[in-house]
């Protein structure tokens, strides 16, 4: 680890949905500067093991460091980036709006969005594409367009550590390559990134580290240590047969 | 009479407690919560018979209160229901208001019988008696009470909206963001709804039960179809309501006809008109649109059918004016505009009844068939 303390430290967290459990006793460090992706099948928890470490579900026992501190210390270093399908894309607001909201934390409560916002939010809306649809109204951005203006908004908020859930999740060609360099620009930047990813072809392409989970832990750490064929079949089961990359 | 004092005060009573409502319309609009109102209105008894048993006086305002705290109660059983996931937020709705009118109605028949505890004579307002309840402090006449309760009630909306614009809109979007971001989106929530009982309560005091629903759901509607900005998306809703009330009681005096149904009425009238004529969703758009995209795919298709047999054997079957509509299965009429307007554009030319692509023409045929039949 390059870091004494981790980005994420995760503990015997375990998550249920009433008696189902979800997450089941979980240990997982994210090392600072680590480029990750959680993968597992359907039902696998992954976008619960964001939403725990987050606060936004509630854990049936466990604890979740960010940075060595719980999370309310450390939100405002934190990005999360929902699936797209989380909001009401027919909101009345611009592509521009959407990402100023990524600057509301900043601000804090009553401060309006002014003219240094809306330079950061431009910048994003540039690195991400999008510069064009800044005036555009946001229902009538494609199903990629909207995933990098959720993006966008995650990088206005200045933070170091990012979860991104599903980020590659039906979007075209043009937006997985932005997304991708998006995601290599934040680990040279020393940033953390965790990303729900569901491709298994692409994860070795793509990322530095991989967790693998199926309820519980299979294995996490880095990506030509535990991304074996034996973690990844015990991960998916049979189907890893039609799944596996060649190692 | 029209501008006659009365028609005034009526007027600008319906007004004020339009735009009152149409403030907080398209938050609920937003929110998927436009028929609350008329849960809430349905539950005022309930507020209003407990509040009556606990100070025993029928003019008190701690019935006002107390009907407003009953639209509270209601908002959060209906949150607790749709949340418990064993029913869905309109079932909740449906269950969780006749559950406290019947709960109101049983109350005011058991313990308020010999008082004429009337819901009509308490709560239900007409726009045209606006006039006869003053608000007077000594000797002074301030005006009709409706009309200076719900312009309080419209300023203290306007307040909060301004104050809280941005905190509203980031939880209205997205209330996991504003959570993440230390916002509170549950507290807003409630404030929200707190504004909206009370906003309910007063105003069904001042113009009655049907004009309240209306007043909260048609601006905002009509409002919604004509812009992509929230800040506009309320500017508009405040407008029709004062459009619609003014319109409306002036018809309501001209006809001599109830004021809340004309005003409901013309409200939907010019929601129906905006439906219509919306410059970007309205229906007229939507349908010229439609045909400037069908006319622009067959333009496209013909031009690609007489690239796709240039210089083949089948050429001059493919391009003769005469049978091309039984190649394409287009009506005699149909092919021949679209043949017009191609050769117009200069796209092909016409010889001796053959069609041949001009240079424009067949570079446009080029680009589809390269590009796929994408029109824009």
């Amino acid at each position: 680890m390059m870091n004494a303390k981790p980005a994420v430290n995760v503990a015997d967290l375990t998550v249920a949905y009433r008696d189902r459990p979800v997450l089941w006793d979980i240990d997982l460090q994210v090392p600072a500067g680590a480029l990750m992706a959680v993968v597992g099948p359907n039902g696998a928890g992954k976008s619960t093991l964001l939403k725990a470490i987050l606060g936004l579900v509630k854990p049936v026992a466990g604890m979740v460091e960010l940075f060595g501190q719980p999370y309310r210390a450390v939100a405002k270093k934190i990005a999360y980036v929902p699936q797209r399908t989380s909001v009401d894309w027919d909101f009345p607001a611009t592509v521009r709006d959407v990402v100023l909201m990524g600057t509301y934390g900043q601000l804090g409560w009553f401060r309006r969005p002014g003219q240094p916002q809306r330079k950061l939010a431009d910048e994003a809306l540039a690195r991400m594409g999008m510069q064009d649809y800044a005036n555009r109204q946001i229902s009538q951005l494609s199903g990629g367009q909207q995933q990098r203006v959720f993006l966008a908004r995650s990088l206005v908020q200045g933070a170091e550590l990012f979860f991104m859930d599903e980020p590659f999740q039906g979007v075209d060609a043009t937006t997985e390559e932005v997304i991708l360099k998006l995601l290599h620009e934040l680990r040279n930047a020393g940033k953390t990134v965790v990303v729900v990813h569901h491709d298994l072809g692409t994860v070795r392409d793509y990322f530095d580290w991989v967790t693998l989970i199926n309820v519980k832990k299979i294995a996490s750490g880095q990506l030509s240590e535990v991304f074996t064929p034996e973690n990844i079949s015990q991960t998916y089961g049979h189907r890893a047969l039609i799944a596996n990359p060649s190692a | 009479m029209l501008f006659s004092p009365e028609f005034l005060e009526v007027s600008a009573t319906v007004a004020v407690t339009a735009i009152a409502c149409a403030l907080l319309g398209p938050f609920l609009l937003l929110r998927r919560l436009a028929l609350l109102t008329d849960a809430i209105g349905h539950v005022l008894l309930f507020g209003i018979v407990v509040a009556f048993l606990i100070v025993g006086q029928l003019d008190s305002p701690w019935l006002l209160f107390g009907a407003a705290a009953t639209g509270l109660v209601t908002v959060v059983l209906i949150e607790a229901l749709s949340r418990s996931q064993v029913v869905r937020e309109d079932a909740a709705i449906g269950l969780t208001f006749p559950a406290l009118f019947a709960g109101g109605i049983i109350l005011a028949t058991l313990f308020a019988r010999n008082t004429h505890l009337d819901i009509d004579q308490v709560m239900l307002g007409y726009a045209e008696f606006a006039p006869e309840h003053r608000l007077e402090i000594g000797e002074y006449d301030l005006g009709p009470r409706s009309l200076i309760v719900m312009g309080l009630m419209g300023l203290l909306n306007l307040t909060a909206i301004a104050i809280f614009f941005k905190e509203l809109k980031i939880s209205t979007f997205d209330a996991t963001l504003a959570a993440s971001l230390g916002f509170l989106p549950a507290v807003l929530h409630y404030g929200l709804m707190t504004l909206v009982s009370f906003t309910v309560v007063t105003a069904f005091d001042s113009t009655g039960p049907v004009l309240v629903v209306a007043f909260f759901v048609i601006p905002a509607m009509s409002s919604y179809l004509l812009t992509d900005r929230l800040g506009w998306f309320l500017a508009w809703s405040v407008l029709y309501a004062v459009a619609g009330s003014f319109l409306g009681t002036a018809a309501a005096f001209a006809l001599e006809t109830t004021v809340s149904g004309t005003v409901a009425t013309v409200m939907g009238g010019l929601f129906g008109l905006t439906w219509l004529a919306a410059p970007r969703y309205g229906l007229i758009r939507h349908w010229t649109e439609r045909r400037r995209l069908r006319r622009a795919m067959h333009d496209r298709l013909l031009l690609i059918h007489l690239k796709n047999h240039e210089g083949t054997p089948e050429e001059s079957a493919e391009s003769d004016v005469r049978n091309l509509h039984e190649h394409f299965r287009w009506t005699l009429a149909a092919t021949d505009r679209i043949v017009r307007r191609a050769m117009s554009h200069a796209w092909v030319l016409c010889e001796s009844s053959h069609l041949k692509l001009t240079p424009v023409g067949r570079e446009i045929a080029d680009r589809d068939i390269t590009a796929g039949p994408f029109i824009s």
